[in-house]
């Protein structure tokens, strides 16, 4: 079966899912979609309920409640197995088998595979292709894991933790494995606990903290989060503010604390900036360290749940 | 690093053909089973060994007089031989996939787990197909002479194999790692000492009718008959046919994945 004449707008859909081992519930509620071409990212910390709502997604664990659609159908329908790509947090590698031969292994598994020794050289293990699995590094493992979930060119990818403990090459490597496969038309729904990876590669993020979801939307909605971005810049002392106000939107702030520091509050936008360096210009004044400060999806989760993500 | 040129990764699902996924995993089955070392000790060095000790030194007593050494112990060692493929060596690398999270992760990718199982079957009669023409070979040239039609031995080793695979799958398909790894290896000790291979069961007197229920003894001894005497035993066919049809249901229901 190729790529569905219709394809569906929802590759991936949860609804109100539970999942509990014995007295703890490890998910509560959860609920969650990820648009087909797109980059979902789960994000939060550890424990969060993240892996547990991946894997019932995957077909690995059974939900207690709620429903879950993998491209229309049941998580475990056999029917699903060539079109998800599947990437656990660890494990699942024979490890007496070269890394070469695992890899030719899974690509047998499908129709129309990647190419092997391409993809081994792209993620940067085409040096370990040869060497047992049992002696790769933690790094060298998780590419490979990586290499396993692509290689059957699956249309929806389950990516748990893809970067954990990766060196910052690789993890660029990672990145653009994901952007490319997000470009071709595949879906992506992955966990992390890394902003800066949910902010780089994902189109919707759903931050979830003890097993509930808390903040779900595209990271712009997630960032601007009302009034908070900040502009600052240094000047000489003394420009006269309330003029200034008069040319921006009527929501800014601007205070000069301490003398000389200049700082504009509001919905920090182009036209923003544009009116402020202009303004400055106006009034023969030069705005040195001029600097725009966003929240970040790190000041969003410390502000929704009231403490600070810690890997 | 270059750049991944746009739709090289435009996805293209779809399953493998059957045979070729088959195929690809009967080939792996046999690398895991041969490149490992101690399951190369367990089922070729150790029944080859055993084959050329016994037939030569005479510190065990044949218990059958008018037999020669070669041709009394060449059908014990080539039911050693399918214990050791198809239990221990089943066993042990069942409970290490599932410790590896192997057989969890292979559920997610298109291999059915028919073919998976058919796979590892295959796998195991390759193996075995190899130890008989070794022991064959080896038997051969301490002068063995062999009674009895190849259907009858054939029939004995592939019930035999089902019966001691049904065994293997059950034991690595509840037990883990290193637990499966002991159990495995102390039960093929037993059966080789106590199972009727090594030694003939009239020494162990009273246990006798009891120990030639286990399908070592009804392997070892219908080969005996069939490879000395040509005939087969009825009974020890029966035997072998109700464990493996025992030990196929217990495992198909015991057995878990993760």
């Amino acid at each position: 079966m190729r790529v569905p004449a219709v394809a569906l707008e929802i590759a991936l859909e949860v609804d109100g899912l539970v999942k509990r081992y014995g007295d703890r519930t490890a998910v509560d509620g959860i609920s969650l979609q990820a648009r087909t071409g797109t980059v979902l990212a789960l994000l939060g910390p550890n424990g969060a309920g993240k892996t547990s709502t991946i894997e019932v997604c995957e077909g690995f664990r059974e939900a207690d409640g709620g429903q879950v659609r993998v491209l229309g159908l049941p998580p475990r329908a056999a029917a699903l197995r060539p079109r998800v790509g599947v990437m656990p947090q660890t494990g699942g590698t024979y490890p007496g088998l070269r890394a070469g031969e695992v890899l030719r292994l899974f690509a047998a598994y499908s129709r129309d595979p990647l190419d092997p020794g391409d993809l081994l050289e792209r993620l940067g293990l085409a040096g370990v292709a040869r060497t047992p699995v049992r002696k790769l590094s933690g790094g060298q493992a998780q590419r490979l894991s990586l290499a396993l979930a692509v290689v059957g060119r699956p249309e929806l990818l389950f990516l748990d933790e893809p970067t954990a403990g990766l060196d910052p090459q690789a993890r660029l490597a990672t990145w653009d494995l994901v952007e490319s496969l997000r470009r071709d038309g595949a879906t992506v729904v992955l966990t992390t606990h890394l902003m800066d990876e949910a902010e780089r590669l994902a189109d919707d993020v759903v931050i979830v903290d003890a097993g509930r979801v808390v903040a779900a939307g595209t990271v712009t909605e997630l960032t601007r989060g009302g009034a908070t971005g900040q502009l600052r810049w240094r000047a000489r002392p003394g420009l006269d503010l309330d003029q200034l106000l008069m040319a921006l939107p009527e929501d800014c702030r601007a205070k000069e604390s301490p003398a000389g520091q200049y700082l504009v509050e509001g919905t920090i936008d182009p036209q923003l900036l544009a009116s402020v360096t202009s303004w400055c210009a106006g009034h023969g004044v030069l705005a040195e360290d001029l600097r725009l400060e966003r929240r970040t999806l790190e000041d969003a989760f410390l502000e929704i749940t009231g403490r600070e993500m810690r890997a | 690093m270059t750049a991944w040129t746009p739709g090289a990764l435009q996805p293209r699902p779809g399953a493998a053909p059957r045979t070729a996924m088959w195929a690809a995993q009967s080939r792996t089955e046999m690398i895991l089973l041969l490149r490992n070392g101690e399951q190369v000790l367990l089922s070729l060095v150790l029944p080859v060994g055993l084959l050329v000790v016994l037939s030569t030194l005479d510190f065990v007593e044949v218990t059958r007089t008018g037999v020669r050494r070669v041709d009394y112990f060449t059908p014990g060692v080539i039911a050693l031989a399918v214990m050791s493929t198809a239990f221990t060596g089943q066993a042990i690398a069942t409970g290490f996939e599932r410790q590896y999270g192997v057989l969890k992760r292979l559920g997610a990718t298109p291999l059915p787990r028919s073919v998976l199982l058919l796979a590892k079957t295959s796998s195991v009669l390759a193996v075995e197909l190899l130890q008989l023409l070794l022991i064959g070979a080896v038997a051969y040239a301490l002068g063995w002479q062999p009674a009895g039609s190849v259907l009858a031995v054939l029939l004995l080793v592939v019930l035999g194999t089902a019966a001691f695979s049904g065994l293997g799958l059950l034991l690595g398909g509840t037990l883990r790692g290193l637990t499966c790894l002991a159990v495995a290896n102390l039960a093929w000790l037993l059966l080789l000492v106590l199972g009727g291979i090594m030694f003939g069961l009239d020494k162990f007197g009273a246990a006798e009718p009891v120990l030639r229920l286990l399908p070592s003894a009804a392997l070892s001894d219908g080969l005996r008959s069939s490879l000395v005497d040509g005939h087969v035993v009825l009974r020890d066919v029966l035997t072998l046919g109700v464990w493996a049809a025992a030990s196929l249901v217990a495992a198909a229901r015991a057995f878990r994945w993760d």
